[in-house]
């Protein structure tokens, strides 16, 4: 493979790691607080508002329904107003953190209703306020659980990654879509495959690794 | 061990408080006025009616108990003492404050000085003992300094200063109720809650606990309101007991009171399991209606109050000059009082004759102790 070709895949992976680190970041700053709403918006629970819960409940899901590459092509006036520009790697970025918020924020209620009903309790009759219970109850108790939803997240952007191509995203996608598949250079769309294969490796090896380190619930030998 | 030892002794019934009516108690720690509680029907379920005419107060100092079986409300009376539930009807008012119109930051601040210990202990997995006992202390706003002397005080008070960076899943179960204890005691709490603290507990385990709330109660003068099904509980630390049952309040008063004359038939299914009215089966299966020659009659006595029966099968047969044999005996002290059952065997003599029977009876219905003639063994 010559110099050009290295070059381009080392590029490729910069775009791919430069839009799915900062969606991930978006979507988890959009898709933390709403997945734990979510979780204690019920009726009888914390922030009770069971209205609020189930349009939001409907709005995540709608959009977890629409499949990605309409996503990004039907918001392309809304990309355009945010990021100035609806090409490139940047643009790109606003329907990956518009996918992976909600995403997230079902995989963040999740974690979150796993801890115990009855710490809820303990706190509150400890006279704990409901933000004191998110923030010293429910986040520290779900942190392994959240971890692994993030890194969840972040192996399923790299999947989405490969599709914003389509609106000249870049990345090892639409490297492997190019001169993998249209310009048949099979070895190209090996070494693209390759890539992604170390870095999902990568991601979840690590979201395992600090997962279990934030787990106390195991015995520490 | 405890009971048994001090069986012939008959320890003086230590007096206090009585638990009585709201209105003629108002320097009670906790007050229960015209309280009822009824949940809504919900998808489906019907509603429930948890509490009924609830009115009492609990002595200021006291350990009292609650004990009733799985739904008589247990859970729901001691979550409005601490306004985690609101009374549909009525008032609770703890330490003089109408806990149930409180609502949002005062009530959050009342609450820190309402203690409540679980079953399942309810510890954070992610925090360590120390962090744990903490908590309570951060919500309250305490500085670093403040809450690290006050948890190193509590881990000390409760027995496991060296388990300070351990963590729950480090801990033994006891030790997790200890740690549990200590931070309900942080913010210095006027009444502790106990909601099953010990009913996953082994009973040597349930007994270490129960003494440290004891220790607790003299030391820190905190009152303690234990919510229990179980007897035993009750019998070794409470002094004052509430029985509930299908939501309404049917006995209270001192245990001693309340256990040596028990009217309801709850309170009378309580007091079996630690009297045990049931007979060995290696007895039981032996009895038979009709006497025989050279055999016994069996006659079984309740034993109720400090010292009564000690001296009674010596005076049996002494005063009537029977051999009385004793065939079967559980006699466990409450509050001071004795209580238990003694199954006697006496003879019948080679004529079979029931005249030492009917002279026994007679013998124990004069001093006042209710027996019963189960039948005759050969």
């Amino acid at each position: 493979m010559s110099p050009e070709l290295i070059n381009l895949i080392v590029q490729a992976t910069f775009e791919s790691l430069y839009m799915v680190g900062i969606a991930a970041l978006l979507g988890t700053a959009f898709g933390l607080p709403l997945g734990v709403f979510l979780a204690t918006s019920r009726k009888g629970e914390l922030f009770a508002a069971p209205i609020v819960n189930r349009v939001l409940g409907i709005v995540v899901n709608a959009t977890r329904s629409t499949p990605f590459i309409i996503l990004v092509v039907a918001i392309i006036p809304f990309t355009r107003f945010v990021a100035g520009t609806s090409i490139g790697s940047t643009a790109a970025i606003v329907p990956l953190t518009i996918a992976s918020a909600p995403f997230i924020a079902r995989l963040v209620e999740g974690a979150i209703r796993e801890v115990d009903g009855g710490l809820i309790e303990t706190a509150s009759s400890f006279g704990a306020s409901p933000m004191q219970i998110v923030f010293k109850v429910l986040i520290p108790e779900a942190l392994p659980g959240l971890l692994l939803a993030l890194t969840l997240a972040v192996v399923s952007l790299l999947g989405y990654s490969a599709m914003v191509g389509a609106v000249g995203g870049g990345g090892l996608g639409d490297l492997g879509i190019r001169y993998g598949y249209q310009r048949f250079m099979p070895e190209m769309m090996l070494a693209v495959v390759v890539v992604l294969i170390a870095l999902v490796q990568l991601v979840q090896s690590a979201g395992d690794y600090l997962a279990r380190r934030v787990n106390r619930r195991l015995r520490h030998r | 061990m405890n009971a048994h030892q001090s069986l012939a002794v008959g320890q003086p019934i230590e007096r206090c408080e009585a638990i009585s009516p709201a209105a003629a108690e108002p320097d009670g720690m906790v007050r229960f006025a015209g309280i009822s509680k009824t949940y809504p029907a919900y998808r489906g379920k019907p509603g429930v009616n948890a509490l009924q005419n609830i009115d009492f107060a609990i002595p200021r100092g006291s350990i009292t108990g609650v004990i009733g079986r799985s739904g008589a409300g247990k859970s729901s009376l001691v979550r409005l003492i601490n306004g985690l539930e609101k009374p549909t009807t009525g008032r609770v008012v703890v330490d003089g404050r109408d806990i149930s119109a409180l609502a949002g930051r005062e009530l959050r601040l009342a609450q820190r000085s309402i203690g409540m210990i679980f079953q399942h202990f309810n510890l954070l997995s992610s925090r360590t003992a120390a962090d744990n006992i903490a908590l309570p202390l951060e919500i309250a706003g305490w500085s670093k300094a403040d809450i690290r002397a006050r948890v190193a005080e509590l881990l000390a008070l409760v027995g496991i200063a060296d388990k300070h960076d351990r963590y729950p899943s480090e801990l033994s179960g006891g030790q997790k109720q200890r740690v549990g204890i200590a931070r309900a005691l942080a913010t210095r709490p006027s009444v502790l809650l106990s909601d099953e603290a010990t009913s996953a507990l082994d009973p040597q385990t349930t007994r270490a606990i129960l003494d440290l709330l004891a220790n607790i109660n003299r030391e820190l003068g905190v009152t303690i309101v234990l919510i229990t099904h179980e007897m035993s509980v009750v019998r070794q630390l409470a002094r004052d007991v509430v029985v509930l049952d299908a939501g309404h309040v049917v006995e209270s008063g001192h245990v001693a009171d309340i256990f040596t004359h028990p009217k309801h038939p709850i309170t009378q299914s309580f007091l079996a399991e630690v009297t045990g009215d049931s007979l060995p089966v290696s007895l039981a299966s032996r009895i038979v209606a009709e006497p025989s020659a050279g055999g016994q009659a069996v006659i079984r006595l309740g034993v109720r109050g400090a010292g009564a029966g000690d001296t009674l099968v010596a005076r049996l047969a002494r005063e009537l000059g029977l051999d009385v044999s004793l065939l079967a005996a559980r006699i466990d002290e409450i509050g001071g009082q004795h209580v238990g059952s003694l199954v006697l065997g006496i003879p019948l003599g080679i004529s079979g004759g029931a005249e030492a029977t009917a002279r026994t009876l007679a013998f124990l219905f004069q001093h006042q102790f209710p027996a019963e003639h189960l039948g005759y063994v050969a």
